[in-house]
């Protein structure tokens, strides 16, 4: 499914563009991190592409129609879980299935399949309230990928989390991408998360957000944590981490 | 304090020690530290304790008139009379009914009422700024115009209870259902759920407690307001044996239906925490 985004810009307030002039297209299947000082709107973008806010200017096009609301072909992850605390994991997964009127038996089977996928099937019948942080994302990464969505948008999934577990749902995420053939969209602030997720990386500007740079990152396919070390990719993350900085001091001068 | 005082504090400021300095050998505690359990059990003890023995000590004295302060004898002697008598009965029974249609009422209007202008904003502009003046005038002050409306019978009583209710609880319940994370209901939205689905799926079941627990502090309220609506015009219920109860100086009587509303008061309570407790397992 192919995403267009056509000279969107969006105001919460007349006159104080939050993003301006965004022209983007992302491919099907690509996965693309978007990065950014705060207040570079990168969530707002996400958000417009969830359907949840409406651009002020332009358009937000899926296979050339335009998005107006939200819709189960786009998935949506948080950073804080926002799971449905009384409900176990398993019905938590279906509960988008349960919406779209998917029956019971084909609905426990995809959702068994799921919560394996994300390595939660010993939980199926927990409370989210017992779950660690990591799991609880696991739990709402595959509630997203329950309405099987063509793209799949993550907002700081991993923002909240140490870094060993942050480290494990990376390796998670690449593999579930993989698996599922979806689109990824991923707002980050995590330079090095970025880097090491996104075959582009999408670094923005501040005020108003803007695409200040559109990096596609040449690594190989099969990733792991030790490619984190190559030289390839240290200068990757090197060249993003100085977009980044300058944005920041850019934004903060102003300010 | 007085202006005098303030001043000559501010004046002498400037002698103490500099701010932030700290004063060694001062141990400084956190406003909530933990109580051991044992002590915990003593004080609640003490709570019930304390009180019945001072009453009783008082009573024992002779210092005041028996008419004015019965001993817990005479006031326990006073309720197995009643108890035997059945009156004691009969008049719970009318009160306990009247509660429980009123509160029932109550509920029925208030919780849909408080949910929607939780949910919809436009609901919550609506009716907001009329619920909220009507809640501050007082239900005790409407028992004229309801009589003058319903007569003395039993519905002006039902309505005294309702009205004095009613506008609590819809401005609780909208104040939890607005709790509801933003986060849940647009992740909802975007699986798919429409409104109605997000209402009945999502934000009812998060509210749940919340909603119990606003009809468990207006509960409290509703029970004394039955017994108000008893104290005028009526010919059954706790508050009419009161009444009752003075005209021939029985205070004893008096005490002893004090202590009967006060056990079903915490009857109601209690039950209502369970019920909250239950419901709301997945918060704990």
């Amino acid at each position: 499914m192919t995403l267009r985004l056509e000279g969107v810009g969006k105001e919460f307030e007349p006159g104080v563009p939050v993003l301006a002039d965004l022209d983007l297209t992302i491919a099907p299947g690509e996965f693309v991190c978007v990065v950014g000082a705060s207040g570079s709107g990168k969530s707002t973008l996400l958000s417009m592409v969830a359907g949840l806010t409406s651009p002020t200017s332009g358009r937000v096009l899926l296979d050339g129609r335009e998005v107006t609301g939200p819709g189960p072909e786009r998935g949506l992850v948080f950073q804080t879980a926002s799971l449905y605390p009384w409900r176990s994991v398993a019905r938590n997964v279906a509960f988008g299935l349960e919406s779209l009127g998917v029956p019971r038996e084909r609905r426990e089977e995809h959702v068994g399949r799921l919560l394996t996928e994300v390595g939660l099937a010993p939980f199926a019948s927990a409370l989210p309230g017992r779950l660690s942080g990591g799991q609880q994302q696991r739990v709402a990464i595959a509630r997203a990928l329950a309405c099987s969505p063509r793209v799949l948008l993550l907002d700081e999934p991993f923002g909240a989390l140490d870094v060993q577990t942050k480290e494990d749902m990376q390796l998670l995420i690449r593999q579930v991408w993989q698996d599922v053939a979806t689109t990824v969209i991923m707002v980050t602030h995590d330079v090095e998360e970025a880097v090491f997720l996104g075959q582009r990386v999408l670094v923005l500007s501040c005020d108003p957000g803007r695409i200040a740079r559109d990096l596609t990152v040449g690594l190989p396919t099969a990733r792991s944590l030790e490619d984190k070390r190559s030289p390839a990719f240290l200068a990757l993350r090197a060249e993003v981490e100085d977009l980044v900085r300058a944005e920041h001091r850019a934004h903060q001068a102003r300010v | 304090m007085t202006g005098r005082t303030a001043a000559a504090e501010a004046g002498a400021a400037p002698e103490a020690a500099a701010p932030g300095g700290s004063r060694p050998g001062r141990r400084i505690r956190p406003l909530n530290s933990a109580v051991p359990a044992r002590v915990a059990w003593a004080l609640r003890a003490l709570s019930v304790a304390g009180p019945v023995t001072a009453w009783w000590a008082l009573s024992a004295s002779g210092l005041v008139d028996p008419t004015f302060l019965p001993s817990p004898a005479a006031v326990w002697a006073a309720g197995t009379d009643m108890a035997a008598s059945g009156s004691l009965w009969t008049d719970l029974g009318a009160s306990l009914g009247r509660i429980g249609l009123g509160f029932l009422l109550a509920v029925l209007i208030s919780v849909p009422l408080g949910f929607t202008m939780g949910a919809l904003p436009w609901a919550q502009a609506l009716l907001e700024p009329v619920i909220g003046l009507l809640r501050y005038l007082p239900a005790s002050a409407f028992i004229p115009l309801l009589i003058i409306w319903l007569g003395i019978g039993e519905a002006s009583k039902v309505a005294l209870l309702v009205l004095g209710v009613v506008f609590f609880n819809t401005l609780m319940t909208a104040d939890v259902v607005r709790q509801v994370p933003r986060r849940l209901l647009e992740v909802s939205a975007t699986l798919g759920a429409g409104r109605v689905r997000v209402a009945s799926r999502v934000v009812f079941p998060y509210a749940l407690p919340g909603m119990i627990d606003a009809m468990r502090v207006n509960a409290a309220a509703a029970w004394n307001f039955v017994v108000v609506a008893e104290l005028i015009a009526a010919t059954s219920g706790l508050g009419y044996r009161i009444t009752r109860a003075q005209r021939f100086l029985q205070t004893d009587r008096i005490f002893a239906i004090l202590v009967v509303i006060g056990l079903i008061g915490l009857t109601i309570d209690i039950t209502l925490r369970l019920v909250r407790a239950r419901v709301g397992r997945w918060a704990a």
